[in-house]
């Protein structure tokens, strides 16, 4: 028994998992507060779905320890922790009706009327006329509440659930993020959720952290990981990034004097990871709908204190609530700016000459040692990670 | 025209109707034979209706006693086969071990080998052993070749078995013997069912294996294929018809149980 803040729901320390050569997981530590929404976020094969197996028991950690509201459980097999899952494809007993699945918990802790709380449950996920169907005559968004009643009506101190929502289709996955959101909120259990969904993470979890090949790249909430990634992984990964290379010109002062191909730019010193060295390299991220587009003409209305870059636009998509362009810019190919469609501008077209500016302060720095694609071409599989 | 375009749209069920008949032919003759009242020793020709062989069964002598024998040792030989190979597919679906792929493939030769080349080295085993022949030694037999069948059977069910499914019941805190009990025996159950009932039809009618490993005792093959070298008693065709009537009825009776649970389900 360690003794630990009572408001730590799960505490994983220098947790780890090797299968021979392979390291899945390396050591890490993590620890979620008791009633959290809390995501682990991740391409396939990063281990994610590992870390979340280990909380479970149904994986071993190499090295490590796993706590639950200051208990060790790590030498504790998977039926005595007080932690339950929903599978990815839910693993619903295909021999037993909906009523059963959701019973089998209380049955196996001795429990003999169970009928109470199991009809409650199915009032809360609003399947109570189809009891007593079998799981393969649900569809899929219905087994996914079987699944999540099932594991729910134990009341546990964490709920892990594993891509649960990777086997719906968009819209059925937009309806039961609100919905499980709302059953969280209601029961307050500690949630541990795994996806590589990035907007299903940042749309459901109070913390997000965001994994990559065994390690935990950022942690936060998703806001602050949205508006300050500290790697290019993450800037790429949640969201779409532009990231420009610079050098730095001078950084005595709060703000940054960088140049990037004859342009000059400007950060502020704190926001940017790491320090600043005159002479050296580093990226300038910014958000495709931070820029604002003005056509070349117009350059003269761009107000004093806007980072400004020349470009010319080579690809535009209306997709209704905005429009997407793609910019060629001498400080960097391929810029993409989006622009909300309120008042929509005939001149810009592709092919047009346009200055892209912005509020300093919505740039972010980061180390120009990085991989500069680093999150854009991962696997985002439904696999195994 | 007309005709001709209804025996096309109805050709399949013609097709199927003349080989239902052509399966069937034999055990409606065996059935009819069963009422007949034979001129001597041989059941070949109808002579005149009567119900004596229904009435007593067990007239010929030793018929009764070696179809008690047979079912004897069919039961005993599925039960054994059963649990045998229900624990040889679980162990070779789920683990790894050095031998595990030379021992699936060892388990199917009984299947592939001529049953008489089994049943020859098998009394040559039995002989060099000094194992004097009888009921342990068909069981025995029985068993030997009964147990690729379980385990073909069980093995294909456990490996398409999704292995969540277990763990999702560890994870609902069911102990790893509950789980077994609750959850993994129930879904390998028809696996292991179609297992037993071909072990119980193939021993049931061995002949082959068993005329070389009985000895002197007589199962209700032998006995068949004895009798009809000096006469076939009407009491066989009884025997025939009876097993007929129960296998059909134990089928229709399978398909009268999931047809009600489904429209349970249904309402």
């Amino acid at each position: 028994m360690t003794a630990t803040a009572p408001s730590t729901g799960v505490r994983l320390s220098g947790i780890s998992k090797r299968y021979g050569t392979f390291t899945a997981v390396h050591p890490l530590d993590l620890s979620v507060p008791a009633g959290s929404f809390f995501a682990l976020l991740g391409a396939s094969g990063c281990g994610k779905t590992t870390t979340l197996r280990m909380i479970a028991g149904l994986e071993n950690p190499s090295t490590g320890t796993v706590e639950l509201d200051g208990t060790d459980v790590t030498a504790l097999p998977p039926h005595k922790r007080p932690v339950n899952t929903v599978f990815q494809s839910y693993a619903l007993f295909p021999h037993l009706d909906v009523y059963e699945n959701i019973a089998f918990g209380l049955r196996r802790r001795g429990l003999k009327s169970v009928r109470k709380q199991v009809e409650d449950m199915l009032e809360l996920v609003q399947l109570g006329d189809l009891a007593r169907r079998k799981p393969q005559q649900l569809s899929g968004g219905q087994q996914q509440r079987v699944a999540v009643a099932r594991a729910l009506i134990n009341h546990p101190q964490v709920l892990l659930l594993d891509e649960p929502l990777g086997a719906l289709d968009l819209k059925l996955r937009r309806q039961m993020q609100l919905e499980l959101k709302r059953i969280q909120t209601e029961v307050g259990i500690t949630f541990i959720h795994v996806t590589h969904d990035q907007e299903e993470a940042m749309a459901m979890a109070d913390t997000v952290a965001v994994m990559n090949d065994g390690r935990i790249e950022q942690l936060g909430a998703p806001a602050d990981l949205y508006e300050q990634p500290r790697t290019t992984f993450v800037a790429n990964f949640l969201g779409t990034s532009n990231l420009i290379t610079a050098e730095v010109l001078d950084a005595s002062g709060d703000e940054l004097a960088l140049r990037a191909a004859d342009t000059k730019l400007t950060l502020p010193a704190k926001r940017c990871t790491g320090t600043a060295r005159v002479g050296e390299k580093l990226l300038i991220g910014i958000r495709p709908e931070k820029i604002t587009l003005t056509p070349a003409e117009d350059a003269g209305t761009v107000p004093e204190g806007r980072n400004r870059v020349t470009g010319r636009i080579t690809e535009s998509s209306f997709t209704g609530v905005s429009t997407q362009y793609l910019i060629d810019s001498p400080v960097a190919p391929g810029l993409a700016v989006y622009q909300q469609n309120i008042e929509r501008d005939s001149r810009l077209a592709p092919g047009a000459e346009v200055v892209l500016h912005w509020n300093p302060g919505h740039g972010f720095g980061l180390d120009a040692a990085q991989r500069i694609e680093a999150g854009t071409d991962v696997d985002l599989g439904e696999g195994p990670s | 025209m007309r005709l001709f375009t209804w025996v096309r749209r109805h050709l399949v069920v013609f097709a199927g109707l003349l080989t239902l008949g052509y399966l069937l032919l034999p055990n409606v003759i065996v059935t009819v034979f069963s009422f007949n009242k034979p001129n001597g020793r041989f059941n070949y020709q109808w002579q005149r209706f009567s119900t004596d062989a229904w009435t007593h069964p067990c007239d010929v002598a030793d018929l009764c006693g070696s179809l008690s024998l047979s079912l004897r040792i069919a039961v005993w030989a599925t039960l054994g086969a059963t649990v045998l190979g229900t624990l040889i597919a679980f162990a070779l679906a789920r683990y790894r071990f050095s031998g595990r792929s030379s021992a699936g493939t060892l388990i199917f030769l009984p299947m592939a080998m001529p049953e008489v080349v089994m049943a020859a080295s098998l009394a040559t085993l039995f002989l060099n052993m000094g194992v004097s022949f009888g009921f342990w030694t068909i069981l025995i037999a029985h068993i030997t070749f009964c147990l690729s069948f379980v385990v073909t059977a069980v093995k294909a069910r456990v490996m398409s078995m999704d292995p969540r499914l277990e763990q999702a019941a560890q994870d609902l805190y069911a102990t790893p013997a509950q789980t077994f009990w609750r959850i993994t025996l129930p879904i390998a159950a028809p696996g292991i069912a179609a297992g037993a009932l071909l072990s119980f039809a193939l021993s049931f009618d061995d002949f082959v294996i068993t005329n070389f490993n009985a000895g002197s005792t007589v199962t209700f093959p032998m006995f068949v294929w004895g009798a009809a070298q000096r006469g076939t008693p009407v009491q066989i065709n009884v025997i025939g018809t009876a097993m007929f009537a129960v296998a059909v009825l134990c089928v229709l009776a399978g398909q009268l149980v999931g047809r009600r649970q489904k429209n349970r389900r249904r309402s």
